[in-house]
């Protein structure tokens, strides 16, 4: 297949919930090496976006491609070994509480990996991906013992294990203190660094944003408003743009 | 607080589309073994306890309070058929149904529903396992298979239970007491006991997981789950108990 110009291309994408109509004809695209943050209001319909793209939730109607699948048209099975190459990390982390740090970070390897790969690798491929979060030593702990910062560390970690191509980052920083919030929008750039991801970000952490990405789309009653770089962006006139920036 | 918030048949119908959904889903390549045995475990342990005191206690119970009844007709030396008849016929696979359903229901519909709230079933989906077969499945088959042993067990107890309450008024022979019990009990007494804790067990994984795997967002969610689990399983027991009597009439079982 010939190497495509997006990692991610979306057009046309219609979501609603009953009468409530939340994305209307989006379209985006994702470059390669590309970091796109997506901001907007909170109910705007960010997390239902990125839902869609790893089709946690069905879309209306629009394409959706990713990595030159179009996922509408893809079975469970077909969708499960794309999503080995998609990392998502959740706003809520979604660590499996009753699992210790170690037995989180291995389970997306037992869909992917051999028995025979998982006894011999899986103990370096969990170590890896926790020094990459500077966490070696919580490996036998359980989430519940960790502080907010550590286990956001951790959930990405998790999606780390599997060297994804794409990693979608929800809210990657809400709801911590201005120092980790920091700590982690260094470590996803250390980390886009080393993976050569692609990264499509929600935030609206100005710091995070201004940190992270190399372009930002603003996602206004349902539809790609503007999308620009951030220095740009920060110079917009319009006020539906503007009152981010304020 | 209402056990169900939508209209009674849109809830029934939910109820049965999910039962089809497991039936479906249990065909499907890549059992969870690991995982059911791990639930078989806890459903053990976790209602073990309180099966056996409960059964206990019943056994005891049933045969003090039904001696005065007996003597006043002349038939004292009936008791331990009579005690051993209902006990195993009824009371220990009801209530240690009633029990599970509190126990395993409440737990399940909890566990569940705190992973859907805190989206770690959709992590699961994300990563390629299918959480519908990981979670439930292994949980509806784990309580299945454990609530007809803990039943077994709970028969056992209840009549060890009636023994020691036989012999706190006149005495009885161990041997005797044995003999008796199992004189007036039939197959036709223990298989259909034993067939429809099968069916206890099963309804209670299904509402659990049910409950759990739709919770709605919040903590409040979570214990709604929890608490409508029991409410409705424990129904569901009593409404299969109801059934299950009538199957073992029509089929001359009694
Ligand atoms: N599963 C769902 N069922 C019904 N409505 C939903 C569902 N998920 C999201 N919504 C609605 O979609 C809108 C956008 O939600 P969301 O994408 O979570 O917002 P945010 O931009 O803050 O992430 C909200 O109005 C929300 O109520
Ligand atoms: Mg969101």
């Amino acid at each position: 297949m010939e190497p495509s110009k997006s990692i991610i291309a979306i057009s046309k994408l219609n979501k609603s919930f009953g009468e409530n109509h939340v994305l209307r004809d989006f379209d985006m695209s994702l470059a390669p090496g590309e970091n796109l943050v997506i901001l907007g209001k909170s109910g705007s319909g960010k997390s239902v976006l990125i839902k869609c793209i790893i089709k946690l939730i069905d879309a209306d109607s629009g394409d959706i491609m990713v990595l030159d699948h179009d996922i509408s048209m893809m079975d469970q099975d077909e969708m499960d070994l794309l999503r080995k190459d998609i990392g998502f990390l959740f706003q809520s982390n979604a660590l499996y509480d009753s699992m210790t740090v170690r037995e989180n970070l291995e389970f997306p390897l037992r869909r992917h990996w051999t028995k025979e790969q998982r006894e011999s690798q899986a103990e370096e491929a969990v170590m890896e991906a926790l020094e990459d979060v500077g966490l070696s030593h919580t490996v036998n702990m359980m989430p519940a013992e960790l502080s907010g910062g550590m286990r956001k560390r951790i959930a990405l970690a998790r999606t780390l294990i599997l060297k994804p191509k794409v990693i979608l980052y929800d809210e990657p920083t809400t709801g911590l203190d201005p120092i980790t919030a920091r700590e982690i929008s260094e470590l996803m750039i250390s980390i886009q660094k080393k993976y050569k991801a692609s990264s499509v970000i929600i935030s609206h952490d100005m710091n995070c944003i201004r940190m992270t990405s190399n372009r930002v789309i603003t996602l206004i009653e349902g539809r790609n408003y503007v999308a620009d770089t951030y220095e740009n962006l920060m110079k917009n006139t319009d006020p539906k743009v503007s009152e981010f920036f304020r | 607080m209402k056990a169900i918030d939508k209209p009674f048949f849109t809830e029934v119908g939910d109820i049965a589309r999910f039962t089809g959904r497991f039936f479906k889903e249990i065909t499907k390549p890549r059992q969870e073994y690991e995982e059911f045995i791990n639930q078989c475990f806890w459903i053990g342990y976790k209602s073990f306890t309180l099966v056996s005191i409960t059964a206990f206690i019943m056994g005891l119970v049933l045969t003090i309070q039904s001696r005065p009844t007996l003597l006043e007709f002349g038939a004292e030396s009936l008791l331990p058929s009579m005690v051993s008849v209902s006990l195993v016929r009824e009371i220990s696979p009801v209530i240690t149904a009633l029990i599970c359903a509190g126990k395993i229901g409440s737990g399940i519909g909890a566990e569940l529903g705190s992973m859907r709230v805190t989206e770690q079933i959709d992590a699961m989906e994300v990563s390629g396992t299918n959480p519908f077969k990981y979670l439930v499945v292994t949980r509806v088959m784990a309580s299945t298979l454990m609530v007809p042993v803990l039943s077994s067990l709970a028969i056992a107890i209840s009549i060890y239970g009636g023994y020691l309450g036989v012999n706190m008024k006149g005495s009885v022979s161990w041997s005797l007491y044995w003999f008796q019990a199992f004189d007036a009990l039939s197959y036709g007494d223990f298989i259909p006991s034993l067939i429809k804790t099968f069916f206890f067990g099963f309804g209670i994984g299904i509402v659990g997981c049910y409950k759990g795997y739709n919770s709605k967002k919040g903590t409040e969610g979570v214990g709604r789950s929890a608490t409508t689990a029991v409410i409705v399983a424990s129904l569901l027991v009593f409404i299969l108990d109801l059934i299950a009597v009538q199957v073992t009439d029509l089929l001359g079982l009694t």
